[in-house]
């Protein structure tokens, strides 16, 4: 049903009129509209001018080109427009603009928007396939914008949170790295920095040390009071963070005094303690989650065989089930990590100023004295959750693959 | 060299095949282990070792938690109720004002304001008098100053007594005389002895004279704690306050014995036969005069009402109630907030799990029917927000929505919005409900799209072939299998959401916050940390209700992380 107009092709002039071009003017009417306001056209010139190419690459390109050639042919045409009407920036806008109508000129015409739905499949159902496809498109990209925002963001050279006329036009100029030089030379920045790396990696260790071995413990085949006992450790993660915070709060406070007074500990070193026992208790929840999923997997019989040949239970420990369970402790750690670094609200109750970290400098930026330094804190933390998510992806496409799991 | 006398079928004692010989061997008798013991007992050994092994395992971590979380949360809910503050600050007004009757008499008798004057100069020595202020103003607003204003001048009442005291006897005059009478011997040497270095001895009464004196021995007590604790000075060497003379004189007055072995007895005598003839102070005129609200009777109900050591006040404030004379009611419209608030709350979860749901479903949906490799692809597209620092989507949704943001510019520069008439998408429940509905999302399309996986996708295509329509084939076959998904992501969402700080103080303004808000602001705001304990008590009866129909639905162990 491609509804091309080429009558060399055996293909008549009626569909095509009836279906891809009504679409693809309309197509073109809207990204014409986008593409005059950003030249300054106004909007019924664009809308015009839009509708007018459109209507010229619907009827030339699918009968005189190759799909890959017009589709190039399309972005050419429209990034000449572009540069014409407004620029450099009109030029890489009439590309982006240009790509697109080149590609839905051949996805209506040859018939690829049927790709994906069955041979009988009725108008309706395609259409219905489509716009699905279309609205899950939204979402990603719901999910997805505001954290790609803010990256282009956080190089600008103005004490701007929004796109500048100069940014827009891509002129050098409005771009620079001093939002990222602030942060890194600021000991406004620096401190928190400082304090979140020495806080979160001991969490970390605490969570993960413990956590593990009471993963092992809980997934040995007779434990008493097994729901009870999963119910407790698991609880850091289901109380509502506030309510956490709160608890803490008051018994952190009574304990900070104890350590000063009785163990002679200093104020700064007792404040790290509070904080990092408290973020260790958050991110135990996942070690075990992560932990004991990974052990479901693990072949009992191993640590059973191991003993037979005379190792005994820690040589059997660290030679054969440690290295088995490896990328799930190491996941559960990430979770935990980041569990810790992220956190703002316990640390906010129970830290002193001297405690504070990463996110709680972003959370009094954010409230008090907004600065676009934040947004270039944002994108390094992008990226350090990008290296995470790596690694965890990894590992768990790793045990998928051991466990034969996966097909890929 | 082997003989047959040592052959293995002759060995004794405990062998590997030992329990086969018996079994083999024609006596009856309990099946046995290879030990030669029980077969059941060696195995219940071995089983209750292995337990041991299990909780040995896990024992560390229970502790810690139970000792760093449970314990805390549970010292939490205790503060909710507990309210020891006005019987430990005002402990004798507190026993004398139990028989006081509201309806009986306006205000209370004058034992009570000596009581309250003794109370109240501890208390303002040990700087309690206003946390006790603040704390009986959450229940009736005035009171704090009250006790603020009434600290300030309570330390001349009672002089008159000083005065005719020394009048009597310049005697009185003299911390010694004091010491003499009311000072233990040991903490007299130790006193003595003390040089400066590390904590004072603790003062301690001398033997016997709490029952000759009573009021004024408990008053000398208060008054060196005091010195030393607060001062730190030595009590013999400070005049003591007028209440401590106030007391002696009510003592003497009610007709102490004193023995005559009794130190500084010739005093005391000398004092208590002139007492009858001494110019009395009206305690209560003295106070009135500081602040009319002592001759008002809600006053005191209210610190009668509040010396329990334990109070549903703050639950009852927590939600919109308040204690009255009648019994409970509700407090005054322009003060009910709280409910309000959990309402709110309450809709805006529900909202936010909906949009979820609305959101999460399709894209769920699409991941589970695509190839794995596509599917992956995606997944990655989910999980990288839910990986992403709260703080950067928060800030991020602050740099979108504000009036000057990348939305409200994107919708201006299109022209479907006047520059002077921009939207107003953040600093109210909008903000909230878009911004949650983003950093929850990921946590409704992972328990969704585990579900989604097991639906065989046969189930649908016979229904299709036996002849539903799409919409009933997904209406009827497919969707009633997702449903266990769409519960266990909702009730994670709702139960995240009810319970959200940091988003919604950011992009909330006042009209999208949560009751977590409040909370926060209770405990480090307006310091009443016992309404935030009973607001969070409520709370958590909510998230524990839910969780508990989370595990029924889906089990806590099967909460799955990232796919």
């Amino acid at each position: 049903m491609a509804a091309a107009f080429n009558p060399t092709a055996g293909k008549p002039l009626r569909p095509f009129l009836t279906f891809a071009l009504p679409l693809l003017l309309a197509f073109g009417a809207i990204l014409g509209f986008i593409g005059g306001q950003a030249a300054g056209l106004g909007p019924a010139a664009g809308t015009l001018v839009g509708m007018v190419v459109a209507a010229v690459l619907a009827f030339v390109l699918p009968r005189y080109l190759p799909q890959q050639t017009g589709r190039w042919t399309a972005t050419g045409i429209c990034g000449v427009l572009g540069l014409l009407a407004g620029g450099l920036a009109g030029f890489i806008g009439g590309v982006i603009l240009g790509a697109l109508l080149g590609w839905a000129v051949y996805w209506l015409t040859t018939g690829n928007y049927r790709r994906g739905v069955p041979v009988y499949a009725t108008s309706g159902q395609t259409l219905w396939h489509n716009a699905f496809k279309f609205i899950c498109g939204t979402i990603f990209f719901f999910l997805i914008a505001p954290i790609v925002t803010v990256i282009p963001l956080s190089f600008n050279a103005e004490n701007f949170f929004t796109f500048t006329p100069g940014m827009l036009a891509l002129d050098p100029e409005a771009y620079s790295l001093r939002h990222y030089r602030d942060f890194f030379t600021n000991d406004a920045w620096l401190q928190p920095l400082k304090n979140s790396l020495i806080i979160a990696p001991l969490a970390t260790i605490i969570s993960v040390t413990l956590g593990t071995l009471a993963a092992i413990g809980l997934s040995q085949s007779h434990v008493p009071a097994r729901r009870a006992i999963m119910a407790i450790l698991i609880s850091p993660m289901i109380v509502p963070l506030i309510i956490s915070a709160t608890g803490m709060f008051f018994f952190y406070s009574q304990m900070g005094l104890w350590m000063e007074e009785y163990l002679g500990l200093s104020k700064d070193l007792t404040g790290y303690i509070k904080v990092v026992l408290a973020h260790a208790a958050l991110g135990i929840p996942f070690v075990i989650i992560t932990v004991t999923a990974t052990l479901v997997g693990f072949d009992q019989s191993l640590t059973r065989a191991a003993a037979n040949m005379g190792a005994g239970p820690a040589k059997t420990f660290f030679k054969i089930q440690m290295p088995l369970i490896l990328p799930g402790v190491i996941s559960g750690g990430l979770f935990a990590f980041i569990t810790s670094f992220d956190e703002v609200v316990v640390v906010l109750f129970v830290g002193a100023a001297a405690q504070k970290t990463l996110p709680w400098q972003m959370f009094t930026g954010l409230r008090e004295q907004i600065s676009p330094t934040i947004l270039a804190v944002a994108t390094v933390l992008v990226c350090v959750s990008i290296c995470l998510l790596t690694v965890v992806e990894l590992l768990r496409r790793r045990s998928e693959r051991l466990r034969g799991m996966s097909p890929g | 060299m082997s003989n047959a006398t040592t052959g293995p079928y002759n060995l004794t004692g405990v062998t590997p095949d030992t329990g086969l010989k018996v079994g083999q061997s024609d006596e009856s008798g309990p099946v046995l282990a290879a030990d030669g013991t029980s077969l059941k007992s060696s195995l219940n050994r071995a089983l209750r070792k292995q337990k041991m092994r299990a909780l040995l395992l896990i024992a560390p971590l229970l502790f810690f938690i139970l000792v760093t979380f449970i314990y805390p949360i549970g010292e939490m809910l205790f503060r909710s109720v507990e309210n020891q503050i006005v019987g430990e600050t005002l402990p004798r007004t507190v026993v004398e004002l139990a028989d006081w009757d509201a309806d009986v008499t306006d205000v209370p008798d004058a034992p009570v304001f000596s009581a309250l004057t003794k109370d109240l100069m501890v208390a303002v020595e040990e700087k309690n008098h206003t946390r006790l202020g603040s704390r009986l103003n959450y229940e009736l607003s005035g009171v704090s100053s009250l006790f603020r204003k009434s600290g300030r001048g309570v330390d001349d009442f009672g002089e008159v007594y000083t005065d005719q005291f020394v009048a009597l006897d310049p005697a009185w005059e003299d911390p010694a005389t004091f010491i003499a009478i009311f000072a233990g011997e040991r903490w007299l040497t130790a006193n003595a002895a003390y040089d400066g270095e590390g904590p004072r001895p603790t003062f301690r009464l001398a033997p016997g004279v709490e029952d000759v004196l009573p009021e004024t021995a408990r008053m000398y007590a208060d008054f060196a704690r005091v010195v030393q604790v607060e001062d730190d000075d030595n009590p013999a060497e400070e005049d003591p306050w007028n209440a401590v003379y106030l007391a002696l004189y009510e003592d003497l007055s009610a007709g102490a014995v004193i023995p005559a072995d009794f130190p500084q007895a010739a005093l005391l005598t000398q004092a208590q036969d002139a007492v009858a003839t001494f110019d009395t102070e009206d305690l209560r005129a003295q106070f009135v005069e500081i602040d009319e609200d002592w001759a008002d009777r809600e006053v005191w109900r209210i610190i009668q009402g509040y010396s329990a050591p334990y109070t549903a006040g703050y639950f009852l404030n927590a939600v919109d109630l308040q204690q009255t004379p009648d019994g409970v009611a509700w407090r005054p419209e322009n003060q009910q907030i709280y409910i309000t608030l959990f309402i709110r709350t309450m809709i805006m979860s529900t909202a936010i799990t909906l949009a979820c749901i609305l959101l999460g479903y399709p894209v769920a949906w699409l991941m589970a029917n695509l190839p794995a490799r596509q599917a992956n692809l995606l997944m990655i597209l989910v999980l990288l927000p839910f990986w992403t620092s709260l703080l950067v989507r928060t800030s991020a949704w602050k740099v979108m929505l504000q009036r000057e943001g990348v939305i409200n510019d994107l919708l201006v520069w299109i022209g479907i919005v006047a520059d002077d008439n921009r939207l107003a998408l953040i600093n109210n429940a909008t903000g909230t409900i878009i911004a949650m509905t983003h950093i929850l999302l990921p946590f409704m399309i992972l328990p969704l799209y585990s579900v989604m996986k097991t639906i065989p996708v046969s189930y649908t295509r016979a229904a299709k072939s036996l002849g539903a329509t799409n919409w009933t084939a997904f209406w009827r076959v497919y969707f009633p299998q997702s449903v266990p998904g769409i519960g266990a992501g909702s009730i994670l969402v709702f139960i995240l959401a009810i319970g959200y700080y940091i988003t919604p103080e950011i992009v909330g303004g006042t009209k999208g916050v949560f009751i977590s808000n409040r909370i926060a602001y209770h405990i480090s705001s307006s310091l009443n940390w016992g309404l935030a304990a009973a607001l969070g008590a409520i709370l958590l009866v909510i998230v524990l209700a839910l969780y508990w129909a989370y595990d029924r639905i889906v089990g806590i162990d099967n909460v799955k992380l990232g796919g």
